[in-house]
């Protein structure tokens, strides 16, 4: 019996871990119809501000859910100022120029803190099911992943800032002749996805290793979801996020995790094949 | 008299290609010499892509996996056969065969776009994890130890076709090296400038248009992809014939997008400008690596993010633009006549850029 509710553990860590990872990319890819190929840096630096600001003395909790989104957000301000302000409306070239923008990241990080591996401690205990052993951070991170849901949601759907983002999203001309400047509203749009994305990596700061290359792990799964997911941010994300998560722990607990991975690309791929334009794009259709 | 002229000028430009190719290993030292048939074998990768993103309008982030498939393939039948010539042509066929099945997965799916680059990008890494975790006795095909993350060491390089004993010096190798991609490029060249060419940049402009006049897109662009796969496995099996070693991570993601990057820096649409910023991209990696002062991500990132942003057609448009400019064209059919003779002089200025 305790080997089911580990397992059910596990798939509740890789869907809530996954969906953290993804959020921040699904808005600015939702908004902006931009692929940030830089997404997995913008996670390295928050795991970084983390662990840095943590190891300096900082207490772990304001280290990982201030610092780290605050500073992935203003760099995110700086890089759209900078860069993505000239690249709307051409997603290939975004996503060249993101790409080069991940090299240069993990090149500047790795200059500056070198090649090594960093962490910090886990933070809250463990408990036991029967033999087995898992830790109150799962549970945290699953709690994280339900709060940021509930405030993106409420943020979208109930504030002054929510309403105009999405009418920009929807017909940024429209929204531009009743007054709106789209160019603000995707510049903090941008610049709140990558804040987003800061916190994840934050959040996962203490269960992972962390290298300047460390973003390549995640930006192919976060791509792929996002994209699996389609357009609707929320219940696009969080149903692919389910899925994959699902897959994947599932696949790892009867396999390896070598084939737990294989599995997901593969389910991906099927996905896809199947519904050209996402998951949201057939079943939650208009939502947000 | 300008078409004349441009037959002519083409003409010269190859033969000094080829001279070019024939006499360098007799002027240049070995190290450069080695180093020139590895620019050599992964320019040919360059075109592989550069054909299909260019001239087919589709990108794949994955183009590593057919490259990744023909290294093994050779290096599995190689190790097998002990003989590089039915290895050299399973090198092309397996990727090919590949990509007909994922195209045909892809294209008859009518999935474009950024989905074709999920798809894209995802198949290379299930083959990148999968070869991965080969490692251990139990994985083997025939004689060839697959090895995992370690990869396959010594593999048999090539041979004089037919005679497994006579191993190719590394003159002779760049021989190949060289003539494959001079092969190839003029392959290209001349597929492009036939009516299939046409129809295949006709399907790049305008899908729905090139359907209306009763070309299949799909078909179209299923064999531009097996093509453009079997030129990455031809490279791959070159890439191996250099390095006599094959491991996991010629899959990778970051050789994807160093492709990329050679394609962007040395100009979209041309064939020439993906081998010139190829060598260039990969001499400056080669040169910060020995120097240890700068971090290669640091340049290549910087490099990429400049050339999208300030000079996205690339070198060689952008040369052969100002070129325009500072040599006026009597008359515009000539201008054009002009643009097409540049390639094959520059192949062989890249082949003696050392």
């Amino acid at each position: 019996m305790a080997i089911y509710l580990i397992v059910a553990l596990d798939v509740l860590n890789g869907i809530s871990s996954l969906f953290l990872l993804c959020l921040g990319l699904a808005i600015i890819f939702g908004m902006m119809k931009i692929i940030n190929l830089a997404h997995g840096e913008f996670i390295m630096l928050g795991a970084y501000a983390t662990v840095i600001s943590a190891n300096a003395g900082v207490n772990i909790w304001i280290a990982m859910l201030v610092v780290a989104p605050l500073f992935v957000g203003l760099v995110g301000l700086v890089i759209e100022r900078c860069l993505i302000r000239f690249l709307y409306g051409r997603l290939v070239d975004s996503m060249l120029a993101t790409w080069g923008l991940s090299l240069l990241i993990i090149g500047i990080v790795t200059t500056i803190y070198g090649n090594t591996q960093q962490g910090v401690p886990t933070p809250l205990g463990g408990f036991s099911i029967g033999s087995y052993q898992s830790s109150y951070y799962t549970l945290f991170l699953a709690g994280m992943a339900i709060v940021m849901m509930a405030v993106v949601y409420g943020v979208m759907s109930y504030t002054r800032f929510g309403l105009i983002a999405r009418a920009t999203m929807q017909n940024p001309a429209m929204a531009a002749t009743l007054g709106v400047n789209p160019a603000r509203v995707y510049m903090s749009t941008f610049a709140v996805g990558a804040a987003i994305t800061g916190l994840a990596g934050g959040l996962l700061a203490p269960v992972s290793g962390i290298t300047p290359g460390m973003g390549g792990a995640y930006v192919a799964k976060a791509f792929m979801t996002v994209v699996g997911g389609g357009a609707a941010i929320l219940s696009g994300t969080m149903s692919a996020a389910s899925l994959f998560g699902a897959v994947n722990q599932v696949g790892a607990f009867f396999t390896t995790p070598v084939y737990g991975e294989v599995l997901v690309f593969t389910a991906a791929i099927v996905l896809i094949r199947l519904l050209p334009q996402g998951i949201s794009g057939r079943f939650f259709k208009g939502n947000l | 008299m300008p078409a004349r002229f441009r037959l002519v000028a083409q003409a010269v430009a190859v033969i000094v290609a080829i001279i070019a190719i024939a006499l360098i290993p007799s002027v240049i030292e070995l190290f450069a010499l080695m180093q020139l048939t590895l620019f050599a074998a992964m320019a040919v990768l360059a075109l592989s892509l550069a054909f299909i993103w260019g001239f087919g309008g589709i990108l794949s982030f994955g183009q590593t996996a057919f490259f990744g498939l023909g290294g093994y393939a050779y290096a599995i039948a190689a190790v097998n056969f002990q003989d590089s010539t039915p290895s050299i042509l399973l090198a092309i066929i397996i990727p090919s065969l590949f990509a007909a099945i994922l195209g045909y997965f892809i294209f008859f799916g009518r999935i474009s776009d950024v989905y074709l680059g999920v798809i894209t990008l995802t198949v290379t890494l299930i083959l990148f994890n999968c070869v991965n975790s080969t490692s251990g006795d139990e994985y083997r095909i025939g004689k060839a130890l697959l090895g995992g993350f370690n990869g396959m060491p010594a593999v048999p390089t090539f041979n004089v076709p037919f005679y497994p004993d006579q191993i190719l010096s590394p003159e002779q190798s760049w021989w190949v090296t060289g003539g494959a991609l001079l092969g190839i490029f003029l392959l290209l060249r001349l597929l492009l400038s036939l009516p299939a060419g046409r129809v295949i940049v006709a399907v790049r402009e305008n899908e729905v248009r090139a359907s209306l006049l009763g070309y299949d897109p799909r078909k179209v662009k299923l064999l531009t992809f097996i093509l453009s796969g079997a030129i990455a496995g031809l490279a791959g099996a070159l890439y191996v014939n250099w390095g006599a070693f094959v491991g996991p991570t010629i899959f990778s993601l970051s050789l994807s997008a160093e492709i990329i990057i050679w394609i962007t820096v040395g100009g979209l649409g041309t064939l020439l400008g993906p081998i010139v910023g190829c060598v260039l991209i990969e001499y400056i990696v080669a040169y910060i690596g020995s120097q240890q002062a700068l971090n290669s991500n640091l340049v290549l990132g910087a490099v990429l993010v400049v050339f999208v942003l300030l000079l996205p057609k690339g070198l060689v448009p952008t040369a052969r633009d100002l070129l325009m400019r500072l040599v006026p064209a009597p008359k515009p059919k000539a201008q054009h006549a002009d643009d097409r003779v540049p390639p094959p002089v520059a192949a062989s200025h890249m082949a003696g850029a050392e």
